[in-house]
């Protein structure tokens, strides 16, 4: 037993040692003070609790280790008969009592501070699904272009199972960040569209629960541009480690030349929609597409997890009628993981994904649709 | 033999010493075997148990997808917390709380034996059909131990029926083994011993049956309505029925929270039993233990919603729970320091028991301090759902409440077997627990301040270093603790003879009886004299 | 002698705990109906309360307050439709009427059963958001291809707290069609 003991002690020192020479910030002890008034505070209190259970412990720890190697029978300690005092159970119950409302005041004030209902600048729902984000911002002017956009995991299946080296913001890199302007009261409307999931970032001192059919609200005020991630925190199924967020937090003036430019093109969308698309611009897209959204089930040879997650290579869903396989991307199969991307996608990545499945993986239908074909699937009776 | 001959002249109701063979351990209805099954097999889930995180910790040894699927690693970290949670801890209370209860309190048997039987046997069942849902199409419960509605009803796998059948199998086997307790501890107790002088570790057990009484039979029902919403189209949880998700979670914390309690009274009480024992001195403050222990039952019913501060409570909600929960401090802080002021100006000796509980004190006091961080509600938006909480349940669960009950196996296996145990193999596998433990648990605070979520099969590179610090503490801990079972076999198949007293400054009846104690004790009272305030 | 008393007592015992069981066995269930009420009174949920009688409207109105009220549209991820308010925002005076209309499409080739359920934001002004007529008060059905424009007749209670200036009412639509009575109707 004892040499295992060793053994596992030099693995341990040995790689230890390797791994801090290649020392990135993988030592991190404690929480970001972060980039919000509500954040720097939360830090502070955090801060103001730790010490004072540190100086409890001293106290505690300082008696109880002093009695050990003082009092032990082997310096020839007698034992006292003392076993009860009034005086000192009343002092120990009040203090830690006194000690706990000195804790309490500056919670409550920072938690009235973060409940501050005061008017936002900018509103912004977001929205939690299986598993990635959505983020749909609020115009004051109802003739705007809506800008909404999904926000999945960037990071590639490859760094993921260790077959490349993985990058620096692995699994922490999202295709379309949420983008907002700092020095702005932005009020984030939170729900779900499938389980609960919890919006995260730590540099915001914000974590709220997405709840299916109810709605959460939180808000922020960034004082410094730059780049901020976080997680989803809430256990939302099997990807659940994949959700990841990521903020881009910009000057007013670059958020609203930014805004400019998505509401223009989500009216360059609406145009292309009734583009022709070739197949080879197809089957390009639909590769990127089926990497970020399908790959985590039906695998990169499309063989699937069965009886889980099938396999599209040789199905009859995706080789048969190609309605069947644009009904199955657009209102996903109920009952089972195949959510519904008529909503996540816009037309012509859904073409794109429809006609990737429809010819990779040796499925060889030689067919595909367009985006307009698809739009006219989705809005249908209109 | 010769002590159950003497059992026999005197008692002609029960004439008979254990029956051979299996049957002696199926219809038996004696409190003595029963403790036994309890407690082996609360080792055998504690050791399946901890295979589980084994392969938990094992995926999350380097960043990456190395071992398992994150389905197969969900259902991991949802068997390990039941298993861990219904199948090693609790039952092992139990089955202390089978054979010490009786002993302690001069009684000759529990209140109601063939209750203790069932009460048993109707635990592998649970655990068989829980465990055998990994193995069916779809795969196990995979939304963790905690089971939030819609992910374990509408999105759940199939199996999540059986999951849900073994939860109530599970809850009933509770239910009965408190209504056991209760019942001897209210009926049973020898003359002159009265409440007040009960051991700590007696009264800390009828406070937790009470909380199981209490709260057993809403997990019952929470389980029972996310059976409803998925077979009989009810909407307790399902939004679009009018029911509200959220209102899952007030349902499972309000059992949730005094369940938390019911994992770490009893560990009072065998801390409260060898302190005083190896410091030679008697408890401190005995009547403030008492207290202290109700206070912390009745508080432990109004702080639940502080699991669920990121739900989206009014400020007042958030204020009343943070406030409550704050005060939890108060009487577990005087179960502290009642503890160490025992310990002051004693005369210590450190043998294995001794050593657990020092280090119980010291490690679940620090599962305590992070305690009191995590109900700073504001500072709880960090902490929350991160490695943080991890850390902190697991410092008061594994050098909590598992350290105790380590201490109390050690502390009582004399008693139990008649021999002492190996005293060098008990302090080794006490240093390497205690080192393994630290190693694997205090990373896991560095790691949920810096952001890491918990329940993710795969981390960003930041967290890299202490993941694999944790881990290996993870392996060392693990293997540690079949040191245990090689002592306990050790100790059972013979020794040095342990005598009646066993330790030198232990105190209570169960002290009196022979070592290994008689297959029937108490048969009739013992002497009045014997029972000594504690 | 002593044993046999004992006994009994223990079956009593055993009998008075079992009663305690029984009894927060059902307490738990008593929470469900509990939890809505207390979620009434507190907008704990920020879930919105039923009808309200047109009496009770534009009794008193505000003529000096303004507030903003935001629609938002949410679909649940099976349901698939055209879901969108007819209006972002609107400003109103808290005791005034106002309509607004949600269209909605089922663009699928069969009958669909939708639901729709409101939540408000901050879950403080959910008491004070008083529907007088909603969609949401009953299923929807809709063919194939239908479009539907769906009222809301709503006023804010003047009681509104004073520091809430901007409340979002959201509504997220369910796919029920499996238990719903109208498809079942409707399929025959």
């Amino acid at each position: 037993m004892l040499s295992k003991a060793k053994l596992w002690l030099s693995l341990a020192f040995g790689t230890l040692l390797m791994w801090s020479a290649g020392a990135h910030a993988a030592w991190e002890l404690n929480m970001p003070r972060g980039v919000t008034q509500i954040s720097r505070e939360t830090y502070d209190l955090h801060m103001t609790i730790f010490w004072w259970m540190i100086a409890i412990g001293v106290v505690v720890f300082g008696v109880l280790f002093w009695s050990i190697i003082n009092h032990r029978k082997s310096k020839g300690a007698k034992p006292a008969t003392f076993h009860e005092s009034t005086k000192v159970e009343i002092v120990w119950t009040l203090v830690p009592f006194l000690i706990l409302i000195a804790m309490a005041i500056p919670a409550t004030r920072v938690l009235t501070a973060a409940y501050d209902a005061s008017e936002s600048e900018l509103d912004v729902q977001i929205i939690g699904y299986q598993w990635r984000w959505e983020y749909r911002y609020m115009d004051d002017d109802p003739n705007a272009e809506e800008v909404s956009f999904f926000s999945s995991l960037a990071t590639s299946r490859e760094e993921i199972s260790n077959s490349i080296d993985k990058g620096e913001n692995y699994l922490l890199e999202v295709d379309n960040p949420l983008v907002i302007p700092s020095n702005t009261k932005v009020r984030f409307l939170m729900t779900a569209a499938d389980v609960l999931h919890a919006w995260w970032v730590p540099e915001f001192a914000i974590k709220k629960d997405t709840i299916p059919g109810f709605i959460n609200e939180s808000w922020v005020i960034v004082e410094e541009p730059g780049i901020y991630r976080g997680q989803c925190a809430e256990l939302c199924g099997m990807e659940h480690g994949f959700m990841p967020i990521e903020v881009h937090v910009l000057e007013p003036a670059d958020f609203e030349a930014w805004y400019a430019e998505q509401q223009q093109q989500a009216l360059q969308v609406a145009e292309l929609t009734n583009a022709a698309l070739s197949m080879d611009e197809a089957m390009a897209e639909g590769a990127e597409i089926y990497s970020r959204n399908c790959v985590a089930c039906h695998q990169a040879n499309g063989q699937g997890m069965p009886p889980a997650f099938p396999a599209l290579a040789g199905s009859a869903k995706a080789t048969g009628d190609i309605g069947v396989t644009m009904d199955t991307l657009v209102n996903g199969v109920p009952g089972t993981a195949m959510a519904a991307y008529g909503r996540q996608l816009n037309p012509i990545e859904l073409a794109s994904i429809i006609t990737y499945v429809r010819n990779a993986f040796g499925n060889q239908s030689g067919d595909m649709v367009q985006p307009a074909e698809v739009n006219e699937f989705i809005v249908g009776g209109q | 033999m010769s002590s159950a001959a003497i059992d026999h002249a005197h008692d002609h109701d029960h004439h008979h010493g254990p029956a051979k063979g299996i049957s002696r351990w199926l219809f038996t209805t004696n409190h003595k075997d029963i403790g036994t099954l309890y407690l082996w097999f609360s080792f055998a889930m504690f050791l399946l148990g901890g295979t589980f995180a084994l392969v938990i910790r094992a995926e999350l040894f380097q960043p990456g997808l190395q071992f398992v699927e994150p389905n197969f690693f969900n259902q991991m970290t949802t068997m390990h917390g039941l298993v861990m949670v219904f199948g090693a801890v609790m039952p092992a209370f139990v089955g202390l709380a089978n054979w010490m209860i009786p002993l302690m309190i001069g009684a000759p048997d529990m209140a109601l034996p063939r209750m203790n039987n069932w009460s048993f046997w109707i635990l592998p069942f649970a655990f068989t059909l829980m465990v055998s849902t990994l193995f069916m199409e779809g795969g196990g419960p995979n939304f963790g131990w905690t089971f939030y509605a819609p992910l374990s009803t509408t999105y759940a796998p199939d199996s999540v029926t059986y999951f849900i059948f073994a939860v109530h199998i599970m809850g009933a086997s509770s239910i009965m083994g408190a209504i056991n307790v209760i019942a001897t501890i209210l009926n049973m107790r020898a003359p002159g011993m009265t409440l007040m002088k009960m051991p700590l570790f007696v009264w800390t057990w009828l406070i937790t049956a009470y909380l199981l009484i209490a709260v057993m039979p809403v997990l019952a029902g929470v389980v029972t309505m996310m059976l409803f919403d998925i077979h009989f189209g009810t909407s307790f949880f399902n939004a679009a029925g009018g029911g509200d998700p959220v209102l899952f979670q007030h349902l499972f914390w309000f059992f949730g929270h005094p369940e938390v309690y019911i994992m770490i009274l009893p560990a009072f009480g065998i801390v409260s039993a060898i302190i005083p024992t190896f410091a030679r001195k008697r408890l401190f403050g005995y009547d403030s233990m008492v207290y202290a222990t109700a206070s912390i039952a009745f508080l432990s019913f109004i702080v639940w919603a502080h699991h669920m501060f990121t739900v989206g409570m009014p400020l007042a909600g958030q204020l009343f729970f943070m406030y409550a929960t704050m005060l939890i401090a108060v009487p577990t802080g005087v179960k502290v320091f009642n503890w160490v002021a025992t310990m002051f100006r004693g005369a210590m000796t450190f043998e294995t028991p001794m050593l657990f509980a020092i280090a119980f004190v010291v490690l679940f006091t620090i599962g305590g301090f992070t305690g009191v961080m995590l109900a700073i509600t504001p500072a709880d938006f960090q902490y929350h759902d991160t490695y943080f909480v991890v850390a902190h349940f697991h410092y008061v669960l594994v050098p909590g409440a598992v350290f105790s009950l380590m201490a109390a196996a050690y502390y009582w296996l004399p008693k139990w077997t008649g021999y002492m145990y190996d005293e060098t193999l008990g302090k080794l596998h006490f240093w390497m627990s205690f080192v393994g433990v630290n190693l694997l648990f205090f990373p896991q605070h560095f790691l949920g301040l810096a952001g890491m979520p918990r329940r993710i099969p795969d981390y960003a590179l930041q967290f890299a270093n202490f993941n694999w610090i944790s881990s290996v503490g993870a392996f060392l801990f693990g293997f540690s603790q079949l040191i245990l079972l090689l002592v306990v076999i050790k100790c059972i198949r013979g020794g040095k003879k342990a005598t009646a007293q066993v330790w030198e400054g232990a105190q209570g009846l169960e002290w009196t009886v022979p070592s290994p104690a008689p297959y029937h004790t108490f048969e009739t009272p013992p002497d009045p004299s014997l029972i000594k305030a504690q | 002698m002593t044993k046999n008393v004992a006994k009994g007592n223990n079956k009593k015992l055993a009998v008075k705990l079992l009663f305690a069981v029984v009894g927060m066995f059902a307490f738990g269930f008593a929470l469900v109906p509990l939890y809505d009420v207390i979620c009434d009174i507190t907008g704990l949920n920020g879930k919105t309360g039923g009808r309200v009688e047109v009496a009770e409207a534009g009794q008193l109105i505000e003529e000096d307050r303004e507030v903003t009220v935001q629609f938002i549209a949410h679909q649940n991820v099976e349901m698939g439709w055209e879901f969108k308010p007819s209006v972002n925002q609107m400003r109103v005076k808290p005791g005034e009427v106002h309509v607004v209309h949600y269209r909605v499409s089922n663009p699928r080739d069969t009958l669909m059963v939708g639901q729709a359920i409101p939540s408000v934001a901050p879950n403080a002004a959910a008491g004070h958001l008083n529907k007088i007529e909603c969609f949401c008060f009953a299923e929807q059905p809709l063919q194939a291809g239908e479009t539907v424009d769906m009222a809301l007749r709503f006023f804010v209670d003047p009681r509104l707290p004073e520091e809430i200036t901007k409340l979002t009412l959201s509504y997220t639509l369910y796919d029920i069609t499996e238990k719903s009575k109208t498809a079942a109707v409707a399929s025959r």
